[in-house]
């Protein structure tokens, strides 16, 4: 039955999205959508606990064998990485903001909710599939949908942000498929565990390097790895809230794994990072990651910014614990992809809030609304010292986890550098804390109107607040399910 | 394998590479959105033609299986052989996927022209200074 089911995870989205554009009317759409994406977090917590432990399920589609046919294939890697995607978007939907993103009217809202439904889809399919091919297909269905969905914010950058993205996004796209195509060259097959049996990476196979390189930039830019980040700052301020919560809660993720699926299960981790010794590039790209994207989240005066330039660096500490193959640290890096949802999203929410009831959210005009809405604030604080990496935040377990792998590898300068990129966060939390707790509100900007945000958008806010706290304090489900992930992408399955 | 001998076997990829970087420059090097789209489309269509390149089997017929009323279902008395079909199928769906992001970035650039009045990305940034 289960076998049977997983495939659903795709093909509801994907249905549902048509099936919007013929309904055309706004509130049924977010109640189907609300609907099928339930239904989603409820397969994938099914399909987790069905294959903890070394589970796979294995579904054909239209009953072709592997490697002819298309399989979807899922162990706890890819079963991780299907709940933290449903889950986000479950707690994004519910997420009631009042009117939609600004530049669309109402009589086109369903469209919204239709493009929303096809990003979620691809960014699952993505997670699900074992065929390379497919990948980019579904790859370049999130994409699409999420440059639309970038377009849609209030100001007029959103749509110069989005074809910005757009551009870094189909070149990375092409890299991909360019990667794949090599694969192909060498291997003759599209299956991804078959490509991973038949491939015997060597450094004098240029055909073998240079696929590895094409894959690896190509994931890279969708990724926002640090020199290729450049379009993430844009598109996740401009964007509307809610898409940016989304954005930042999930398409990164999935292309975090990508990454490690191609790295670990494909190419393997002893020619990786034994014969190549990928981590030179890519232990100094994450520490200058996390260094000058935090510096950067410094000086900003818009929070969105900086919550932007906050998630190049966050991608920082993930790169870092890939790079580090070894159990704890890579275990560290895909907790992280958890946490960091958890805690981004949640912020990302409180800015929805933030935005809807005092119309901006550039830092001086936030000065003193701790007092109005107390409640939001507190949520900024908790996803705030998360950010940081507080004891008893989820921030903390990543960092814990990601500073033992780096120790354990014997990188004692790395391990520094990573609790000293905190006291970054420390200072642009603080900037944040301090105007919104201790500053008086300017006289230009009376903040006597402003009232707590409606429970509608504070419900969601908070569930990933709460969240941030009980994942800081019991780590038994994700850490114990992202050890599990490590074990396996280390021991080159998925 | 002298040089001259790896070009000559391997010319078509080296016409795919040129083709790839001019489309990347143009990405690069030009302010005009729509320029842009066109490297773009380049760019991809450099993608496709390794596919394509990559499928030619030397000698290999188009992969139609001839009918044989002599054997039915069978593939006669001698071996045919075909191209492989396979990276032809794939690209008649990267195909798609570059019409669809055209698509897409064509809009986005009306919607800037109607926005800023220009479709240049140099006078975009500009009047976003000018109208910060």
């Amino acid at each position: 039955m289960i076998e049977k089911i997983v495939v659903l995870e795709v093909v509801l989205p994907l249905l549902a999205a048509p099936v919007c554009v013929l309904v055309r009317h706004p509130r049924l759409c977010r109640l189907l959508s609300l609907g099928v994406v339930a239904v989603c977090l409820a397969i994938a917590v099914a399909v987790l606990l069905e294959v903890r432990g070394g589970g796979v399920i294995s579904y054909q589609l239209g009953g072709w064998p592997p490697p002819l046919g298309i399989e979807y294939r899922v162990s706890t890697v890819n079963a991780y990485l299907l709940a933290l995607v449903t889950a986000m978007a479950l707690v994004v939907f519910s997420f009631d903001s009042r009117g939609g993103p600004p530049r669309v009217p109402e009589p086109r809202r369903h469209l919204y909710y239709a493009v929303f439904l096809l990003c979620i889809s691809g960014l699952l399919g993505i997670a699900i599939t074992g065929d390379a091919f497919n990948i980019f297909v579904f790859l370049e269905i999130s994409s699409l949908s999420s440059y639309i969905l970038v377009s849609l914010g209030g100001h007029r950058r959103a749509v110069l942000s989005a074809f910005y993205y757009l551009v870094m996004g189909t070149i990375g796209g092409v890299f991909f498929m360019l990667g794949v195509g090599l694969l192909y060259q060498v291997t003759g097959t599209l299956n991804l565990r078959d490509i991973a049996a038949r491939l015997e990476p060597s450094l004098d196979d240029r055909g073998t390097v240079l696929a590895l390189a094409l894959l690896v930039v190509g994931v890279s830019i969708k990724l926002a790895v640090f020199p290729l980040h450049h379009w993430l700052p844009n598109a996740y301020s401009f964007a509307p809230p809610k898409v940016s919560a989304f954005l930042a809660a999930t398409a990164t993720k999935v292309s975090f794994y990508l990454l490690a699926m191609i790295l670990f299960t494909i190419f393997g981790a002893p020619f990786v990072f034994e014969e190549l010794r990928l981590q030179a590039v890519l232990l100094p790209l994450s520490i200058l990651a996390m260094f000058l994207a935090s510096g950067a989240a410094i000086f900003q005066t818009d929070l969105r910014r900086l919550l932007a330039y906050s998630s190049v660096a966050q991608i920082g500490y993930m790169t870092l614990g890939l790079s580090t193959a070894n159990v704890t640290g890579l275990a560290g890096g895909l907790v992280h992809l958890f946490n960091h949802a958890v805690m981004k999203g949640g912020l990302f929410l409180v800015v929805a809030c933030l935005l809807y009831r005092v119309g901006s959210v550039h830092i001086d005009a936030l000065a003193g609304i701790g007092r109005r809405m107390p409640l939001t604030a507190a949520a900024l604080v908790i996803g705030g010292l998360s950010l940081i990496g507080v004891p008893g935040t989820v921030g903390f377990v990543s960092k814990w986890y990601l500073v033992s792998g780096v120790l354990e590898r014997g990188w004692t300068a790395a391990a520094v550098l990573i609790l000293l990129s905190s006291l970054l966060a420390l200072v642009y939390v603080g900037k944040v804390v301090e105007a919104v707790y201790f500053r008086k509100p300017a006289e230009t900007q009376p903040i006597d109107h402003v009232r707590e945000a409606p429970l509608g958008m504070l419900a969601p806010a908070w569930v990933l607040a709460v969240a941030a706290v009980f994942f800081g304090l019991t780590t038994n489900w994700t850490y114990g399910v992202a050890r599990e992930a490590a074990e396996l992408l280390l021991a080159g399955g998925i | 394998m002298s040089s001259v001998q790896s070009f000559s076997g391997l010319w078509a990829y080296w016409l795919i590479i040129a083709l790839m970087m001019v489309g990347l420059y143009i990405v690069i090097a030009r302010d005009n959105l729509i320029k842009k789209v066109m490297g773009l489309n380049i760019f991809q269509a450099a993608a496709i033609l390794f596919y394509v390149t990559m499928a030619k089997v030397t000698g290999g017929t188009a992969p139609i299986v001839p009918h044989d009323p002599a054997h039915p279902g069978g593939h006669g008395e001698h071996e045919i052989l075909y191209s492989n079909p396979l990276p032809h199928v794939l690209m008649l769906t990267a195909i798609v996927v570059g019409v669809a992001t055209t698509a897409l970035a064509l809009a986005l650039a009306v919607r800037i022209h109607g926005d800023y009045g220009t479709a240049e990305e140099d006078e975009a940034v500009i009047y976003d200074m000018e109208h910060a």
